[in-house]
Formats: structure tokens, C-alpha cells, sequence
């Protein structure tokens, strides 16, 4: 089970949200729309740190009964959130982070198309392939 | 209905029209998709359009008489000029102008735009609407369809220099996308929304046998039609839903005109429908209309086009962002933000298609990749687009040359494969995709590996890095033997090899970059058949030699001792890569030469080779390399029967002719009475090119070459002319030497060989030795 969300300082309205499997998706949504409140929390306590790749990386959120949230954040404080499944034991960090990496990758690829408008839904399909690959990966 | 009174103007304006409907040539129904279409390019809200229709009776008739058409256009016209539709107006509407029908962005509407209205109008009417009916109507009278034709091709390029509608000016282009179009969706767009086009499409189709025999009626009339390409027009256009709707008629009318209009254009179209396999491929006069455009904002065709730059470009021809961004994305390859001029075609030919009705690929075609020119083996490109040998300076810098590799049909299936052998071939020491031709030899092989690790500086097991002293000797040999990579690849390259030949080229190519002789004279030596793979057998080749190098480190003829593992296997036939492994092999041969003689027959054998196998090719012989091989090892048995080493060479060689190993022997004896034969086979293999076949027998008949030579010159060949003789008497020569040489190397690595084993055994003793006191 993954959800990957993005979203999108300040407002944090999601531009994009896929999960996999696609059943109880509105709880999935809930949950990253909840854990963007933990995101914040992070981005402020770094406060001036400095902001490379590994910070960016924010890490295991919190664990909840099922799941476990993690975050990412990017220059432009635009939030990656991934929901994974506890149970999926086999996702180490180095994965989670590679996953991030990928996905932010695509994300700018989406930003230097010249018809993309920042703060649109991303509606690019080789962002939904590559995410759909990497949801596969997981799952 | 009621008598209908028309003016003269209007007369013929109808009359025209109805021609151009009359796509059954009836001449008293027009067909109901050309009226259709006909009345959206009038730009009319539908319901009025379908007030149209009935005030003239058509939905009472049913179809289209030419008078309901004529009433139908004349209510058009009473439309238009926002008058209400009445039965009366027909009548009593005096200086009606003539009905409008806008083709918005088409290439035609601006092309008649110039057509029938004065060059002052031109610019003023490039928002597709056409001009006024006067001018229509002048230009009509003494408008043929050639003429129309001709002239809005002249208009068309006086419409490039506007700069809304540049891309108005492709006529070329259209047609073929239209006819691509036709074709193509012809099926497939039947279901396309009534609104929409879609019931023009199956009408056009249908229309479309019909169409060409009435085009230049048709073409006459065509102001109004609607058949505009809307990429063409980037402009602002009326409703899109009409430009949609002229698709279809416009490519149909479009491509029916162009058969009319030029040969030329015909010529695109009959190439069109060749290319329909790869409706991709864009062909050259879209090609030259996007540089064209390319040009309008960057002027430098090297350059790049920044996003936003493209984004107004692109958003110009109205297509939702959605698909904008997509086509971006299929584009963009190099993910910067900005379009090469390879972006920039394959970007633009997207929105072509799009325009006309082609859905969008997930995936960039491989027509449109852009030639991986930036990538960092650049030695594809060269590859792929010059036949000639390329150095990795051709990079992006071939625009030229994408030309041909956007044409040819092997490439895209290459291109993509590109950027893995890129990687793969510079980053390893065994090249993946670089199959070495095992038909010659091994020594072919290991000195591909040799030129490969060579490149890459990074094989321990190189010869060359093994020895030091042999490297400038090696590089010589790689310079010398460049020529048969820079053969090899563009042999494999004009003779159209399988894809496996590519890599080789790649890997060749690689080799050549690194080759100090500057590989500028690779590009000048004729390219040699391109390495047959034999990837199981490189790989274990390039393995014998990582363990023939290991084993025998430090050895002066480490660069030697690849050669006797890797000759007596010469398993497979190679088809036409057999000169490349001769030449290999030759090369190899060289190697023995430089580490073991002073004597620098590099450039020797070369020659040899060549003359031998230019007069070989000269006489006409196009056969496989094998014969070839065959024939020289034949040749070799023949040479040096008594030569115990020479023996087990022969053997070698036979190995090296393939499957011909076991067969070489038995003829060897048999050599003598079939010189003839052996000397035309290798001439045949080589026939390739001829070019390639000389360089090819430079390397090639090292030793091959020279046994050939000594047949060839035998009296009873009848190819061998004079001075082919003497050639190959000069290879015969070399190829004995270096036949000596690596009877030498071989012997030379028997005892080697049997030093090993001893220090082995020796060492196995002395383990046995130790082993109690292990346990203590």
C-alpha cells in the first residue's frame, strides 16, 4: 500500500495524489493531509539549518497503527508525503529516500515544461507513469 | 423554394462551392459532409445552421439539390450578416455579400486568402477569413486550379513573412500530415463526435478517390472549404470546433491539390504514403518548414529555444495545455527546459499531428528522438547519421546528418538504442553491445577488446595496459586498425547490418576516438563490414584474453598471448562481418608484429588488403566473409604445411574460418585445385562496399589476405589483374609475415603455457606440503 502526495506551500492544497491500492482512499488522503501539519512542524524546527538533499529528507513522520508517513521537502518547500503500508516490512529508508529523490526528479521535469503553471494539478503522464512504476515497485 | 435571384458573383461563387460539395461529381447533389463542413466553416451557431438546412428544404429533400445549396448559401450569407434567416431575405437582401466560410488556420485559407484577395489584403486576412467576395470572385475568374495552386504557393511565402502565420507556410507539410491523416484515421475516425469533425471524416475518406478528380473544381471554389491545416495557423482563429471539422477536408483537399499542384508535392505524397508505416517520420519539407520556424525564434539552429519562447509558439495553435504540456514532455528530451532544434521538430510535428487528429504517443517516437548528439558517446551520432566514419566530434553538431537518420528507416530502431550502448559502451571494459566478430578470429576480437579497453584506459587486462612498451606499438595498430572499425562501422552502416553491427561501430567508433591517430582518417578510409556479433563468444573472448592477460602479466607478449586462445576458436560463419574480423585478426596479427618484429605491417596489410580486395571486389564477388576465411585459411595451409607451428596456425585458422576449421584442413589439400574459388569468395563477402572491402582487406588479409593474394596471383584466377597481382602478392607477403609472427607468438605461448602449468604443479606440491601444518 503507498500514497504518494504532493503538495504545494502555502496554501498546501495537494497537486497531485495517487495511491495504490485504490480502495480506502479518502482515509489515505486524510492521513497526508494530517501529516502536513507534522511536515510544517519539521520545516520550522529546522528553522535556518542548512538545506541540502538529506535535509530535505524529513523522514518517518510518525507511525501510525498501519502506516507509516514519510516526508520530503523541497527548495521550494513543496511537500512530497508517502504513505506506506507497516506491514511492508521490506521498504528500508535508503528506498524511501530513493523514491523521494525519483519523485522530485519528476517534479522538476514537470516544472520545466513551459506549459506547466506552478501551483496547477500535475496532470503529466510521465509523472503518473513514473509514479505508477514506482508504487508497483512497492507493492 | 422560391425563385432564388443571384447575383453574377454569387453565381459563381455557388456554382464553385457546389462543385467542391459535389464530391460525387453529380452535379446536382452535393455531398452532405462537404456541406456540413461547409457550413461550419461558415462559423454559424448550429442551430442556425440548422435553420439553414431546413429554410432550404435540404432536411425536407433530404440531401443537397443544387438549389437547396445555393438557397442553403445564400442563407449562409444572410447569417452572416446578422440578418435574420427569412425566405424573404433570400430575395430581397440586395448586396448580400457572398457567404464567409473561414477556414481558420489553414494553410489553404491563407493560401487563398493571398489567392483571391490583393497582397494588401493578405496580411489583413490571415485571421482566415476570407476575403471579400470581389476579390474572391477576380480571382476566381481567372484562377485554374493549377494556377490557385501555384499562386498560393507564392502567397504562401510571401505569408511566411507574417509572423502570426508563419506556420501557415508548409504547404509542403500539410499534405503529408493530411495524407497521413486521411490514411491513417480514415478508420479510426469515424467515431469521432458528430460535433466535432467527425462525420467529415467518413465522408472525406469516402470523398477522397472522388476528391482528386474534382479538385481543381474544387480547388476553385475552395475558398470557402474549410480544408485548412489548423497547425499551420497559429494565429488567432475562430472557433477551434470549425478548425477541427476542416481538418479532414482540408487534408483531403489539401492532398487532393497537392496531386494536382506539383510534382513535387506529389512526390511528398507518394512519400508519405511510403513512410505511412512510421507516420513519425517527418519528412523533408516538414523538416525544413520546422527549421524554417526554428529559425523565426532562435537564429541559431544550434541554440535553443527557450520554454517560454516555445510556449507562445506553441500555444499559437490552440491546442488545450494539457496536450501542449504532454507534447512538451514527449519533446523535451534532455529535460532543460528548452528546445534543440531536434526538440523543436519533433515538438512541432507532434502538434502537427495532434492538429490533425493523431493521438498523442506515451512515448516519443523514435523518428522524433532527437539524435542523441548530447550524449556523452557521441560516437553514435556518427554512426548512425554519417555512414562515413565518425568521430566523436560529429556529436550534435551533424544537424545535418539527423537528416539522414530521421530518414533512414533503421535508425529510430538504433536511436533509441543509443544511449544504452553509449553508457555501456564507453563505461565498460567489455562492451556489451560491441559484439566482436568471431568469425575471424579471436585476435580479431581481443584486438576490438584491445581498441575498446585500449579506449577506456581502464582494462587491466588490456594488452596495452599490460604492456606499456606495446602501447604506442598498439596504438599504431589501433590507428592502422581504425580504418576497420571506421570500415566496420560504416560497412555495417551502408550495408544496412543488423542492429548488432551498430554497436560495434559504437564500440569501434569508441575505439577510434581514442586512437591517437586522430581518427579524422577513419572518416576517410571506406567503412568495412561491420563486426558480425557473436556475443557469447566476444565475451568468452574477452575473458580469455582477461585470462590470458592475467596469466602472462608481464610478459612481452601479453599483447601476444591473446592471440593463441583466441584463434583456434573461430566458430561462426560471420556474415559479412568476416572482413571486419579478418581485420581484425589482422590487427591482432599486427600486434604479434609489433610486440615480436620490428618490422610495422599495419599499414602494410592494409594496403595489401585493400588492392587484394578491391581487385577481389572488382571482380565482382560478393560473398560472405566466410568464404573468405575459408579461403585464406586454405591459403594459409597451403603456405606453410610444414610449419609445425604454422600447423597448429593453420589450425588456428581454421578455427578462425568458422565452422570451416574442420573443413579447412581436408581442403587445404583440395587448396591447390580450387585457388579460383577461395579468391572471389572473400571478394564477394567484401562487395559490401567497395570501400569497404578495401579497407577491410587491408586489415583483413593480413594473413588471410596474403594466402589470397598467392591464389589470386595464380595464373589460373582469372580476376586478378596486373597490377591486383602485385597487390596481392604485397598481402600474400604480409600475411606470411604474419603468419611467422604468430606462429612465433604461438610458440611462444605454448612454452608459456607449459611454464605455467609447471609453476602450478609446483605449486600444488608445495600446498600439499603445508597442509599438515594448516593444522596445527
Amino acid at each position: 500500500v503507498l500514497v504518494s502526495v504532493i503538495c504545494s506551500p502555502p496554501q498546501n492544497y495537494p497537486l497531485y495524489i495517487r495511491s495504490v491500492p485504490t480502495e480506502n482512499e479518502l482515509k489515505f488522503h486524510y492521513t497526508v493531509h494530517t501529516s502536513l501539519d507534522v511536515v510544517d512542524e519539521k520545516i520550522s524546527a529546522m528553522g535556518k539549518a542548512l538545506v541540502d538533499q538529506r535535509e530535505l529528507y524529513l523522514g518517518l513522520l510518525y507511525p501510525t497503527e498501519d502506516y507509516k508517513v514519510y516526508g520530503y521537502v523541497t527548495n521550494s518547500k513543496v511537500k512530497f508525503v508517502m504513505v506506506v503500508d507497516s506491514s511492508n516490512t521490506a521498504l528500508r529508508d535508503n528506498e524511501i529516500r530513493s523514491m523521494f529523490r525519483k519523485l522530485h526528479n519528476s517534479y522538476t521535469d514537470i516544472m520545466c515544461n513551459p506549459f506547466y503553471n506552478p501551483g496547477d494539478r500535475i496532470q503529466s503522464r510521465a509523472f503518473d507513469n513514473m509514479v505508477n512504476s514506482m508504487m508497483m515497485q512497492v507493492c | 423554394m422560391e425563385g432564388l435571384t443571384l447575383s453574377e458573383a454569387e453565381q459563381r461563387y455557388y456554382c464553385d462551392l457546389f462543385s467542391y460539395c459535389d464530391t460525387e461529381s453529380t452535379k446536382k447533389v452535393a455531398s452532405n459532409g462537404r456541406v456540413l463542413e461547409l457550413f461550419r466553416a461558415a462559423q454559424l451557431p448550429n442551430d442556425v445552421v440548422m435553420q439553414i438546412m431546413e429554410l432550404c428544404g435540404a432536411t425536407r429533400l433530404g440531401y443537397f439539390g443544387r438549389s437547396q445549396f445555393y438557397i442553403a448559401l445564400k442563407l449562409v450569407a444572410v447569417a452572416q450578416s446578422g440578418l435574420p434567416l427569412r425566405v424573404e431575405s433570400l430575395n430581397t437582401v440586395k448586396d448580400l455579400p457572398l457567404p464567409r466560410f473561414v477556414v481558420s488556420k489553414n494553410e489553404q485559407e491563407s493560401r487563398h486568402t493571398a489567392l483571391y484577395s490583393s497582397d494588401a489584403d493578405n496580411p489583413a486576412s490571415y485571421s482566415g477569413v476570407i476575403p471579400p467576395p470581389p476579390g474572391r470572385i477576380q480571382v476566381k475568374k481567372g484562377s485554374v486550379s493549377h494556377d490557385t495552386v501555384q499562386q498560393r504557393t507564392s502567397t504562401d511565402q510571401q505569408e511566411s513573412t507574417s509572423p502570426v502565420v508563419s506556420p501557415q507556410q508548409s504547404p509542403p507539410t500539410s499534405p503529408h500530415t493530411w495524407r497521413k491523416h486521411n490514411r491513417h484515421p480514415s478508420g479510426g475516425n469515424n467515431e469521432r463526435p458528430l460535433a466535432g469533425p467527425g462525420p467529415f471524416w467518413a465522408p472525406f475518406s469516402e470523398a477522397q478517390p472522388g476528391s482528386s478528380t474534382s479538385s481543381d473544381p474544387i480547388w476553385s471554389g475552395h475558398s470557402p472549404p474549410p480544408h485548412q491545416e489548423n497547425w499551420v495557423s497559429f494565429a488567432d482563429t475562430p472557433p477551434t470546433s470549425a478548425l477541427l471539422a476542416m481538418h479532414p477536408a482540408s487534408v483531403q483537399d489539401q492532398t487532393t491539390v497537392r496531386t494536382v499542384a506539383s510534382a513535387t508535392t506529389t512526390n511528398e505524397i507518394r512519400r508519405q504514403s511510403s513512410s505511412y508505416d512510421d507516420p513519425w517520420k517527418i519528412t523533408d519539407e516538414q523538416r525544413q518548414y520546422y527549421v524554417n520556424q526554428f529559425k523565426t525564434i532562435q537564429p541559431d539552429l544550434n541554440g535553443f529555444i527557450p520554454g517560454s519562447a516555445a510556449k507562445e509558439f506553441f500555444t499559437k495553435s490552440k491546442l488545450p495545455i494539457l496536450e501542449l504540456s504532454h507534447i512538451w514532455e514527449l519533446s523535451d528530451f534532455d529535460k532543460d527546459g528548452a528546445l534543440t532544434l531536434d526538440e523543436f521538430c519533433a515538438a512541432f510535428h507532434l502538434v502537427v499531428a495532434r492538429k490533425n487528429g493523431y493521438d498523442l504517443p506515451e512515448k516519443l517516437p523514435e523518428s522524433l528522438m532527437p539524435k542523441l548528439i548530447d550524449l556523452e558517446d557521441s560516437t553514435v551520432i556518427p554512426v548512425i547519421s554519417e555512414v562515413g566514419e565518425q568521430t566523436g566530434e560529429v556529436g550534435y553538431s551533424s544537424s545535418p546528418a539527423e537528416a539522414p537518420p530521421s530518414k533512414s528507416p533503421s535508425m529510430p530502431s538504433l536511436n533509441q538504442t543509443w544511449p544504452e550502448l553509449n553508457q555501456s559502451s564507453e563505461d565498460t571494459a567489455i562492451v556489451h553491445p560491441v559484439p566482436i566478430r568471431m568469425t575471424p578470429s579471436k585476435i580479431h576480437m581481443q584486438e576490438m577488446e584491445l581498441k575498446r579497453t585500449g579506449s577506456d584506459h581502464a582494462n587491466p587486462t588490456s594488452p596495452l595496459l599490460v604492456k606499456p612498451p606495446d602501447l604506442p606499438e598498439e596504438n599504431k595498430m589501433s590507428s592502422s586498425v581504425k580504418f576497420t572499425p571506421g570500415n566496420t562501422v560504416t560497412d555495417g552502416y551502408s550495408s544496412s547490418d543488423s542492429y548488432t553491427s551498430d554497436p560495434e561501430q559504437i564500440g569501434s567508433t569508441v575505439t577510434r576516438q581514442r586512437s591517437h591517430s586522430g581518427t579524422s582518417p577513419d572518416n576517410t578510409a571506406p567503412p568495412p563490414p561491420p563486426p558480425r556479433p557473436h556475443p557469447s563468444h566476444s565475451r568468452s573472448s574477452s575473458l580469455d584474453m582477461n585470462r590470458s592477460f592475467s596469466v602472462t602479466p608481464g610478459q612481452q607478449q601479453a599483447g601476444v598471448v591473446a592471440y593463441p586462445p583466441a584463434v583456434p576458436p573461430r566458430p561462426q560463419p560471420s556474415q559479412g562481418a568476416g572482413p571486419h574480423v579478418h581485420r581484425p585478426v589482422d590487427a591482432e596479427g599486427l600486434i604479434a608484429h609489433t610486440s615480436t618484429s620490428p618490422q610495422q605491417i599495419p599499414e602494410q596489410p592494409n594496403f595489401a588488403d585493400f588492392s587484394q580486395f578491391e581487385a577481389f571486389a572488382v571482380s565482382g564477388v560478393n560473398k560472405e566473409e566466410e568464404d573468405e576465411i575459408e579461403t585464406h585459411s586454405e591459403v594459409l595451409q597451403v603456405e606453410k604445411p610444414s610449419d609445425s607451428a604454422s600447423s597448429l596456425r593453420v589450425a588456428k585458422a581454421d578455427g578462425r574460418v568458422e565452422d570451416k576449421a574442420p573443413a579447412n584442413v581436408p581442403t587445404s589439400a583440395a587448396k591447390g585445385t580450387t585457388p579460383l574459388a577461395p579468391p572471389p569468395k572473400p571478394i564477394r563477402r567484401r562487395l559490401k562496399s567497395e570501400d569497404e572491402l578495401r579497407p577491410e582487406a587491408e586489415e583483413h588479409t593480413q594473413k588471410t589476405g596474403v594466402i589470397a593474394a598467392v591464389l589470386a596471383s595464380q595464373p589460373s584466377i582469372p580476376r586478378s589483374v596486373g597490377k591486383d597481382k602485385k597487390a596481392i602478392q604485397a598481402s600474400i607477403r604480409r600475411n606470411k609475415e604474419t603468419n611467422t609472427v604468430l606462429a612465433r607468438l604461438n610458440s611462444e605461448l605454448q612454452q608459456q603455457l607449459k611454464d605455467v602449468l609447471e609453476e602450478r604443479i609446483s605449486l600444488e606440491v608445495q600446498l600439499e606440503q603445508l597442509r599438515p601444518f594448516s593444522h596445527l
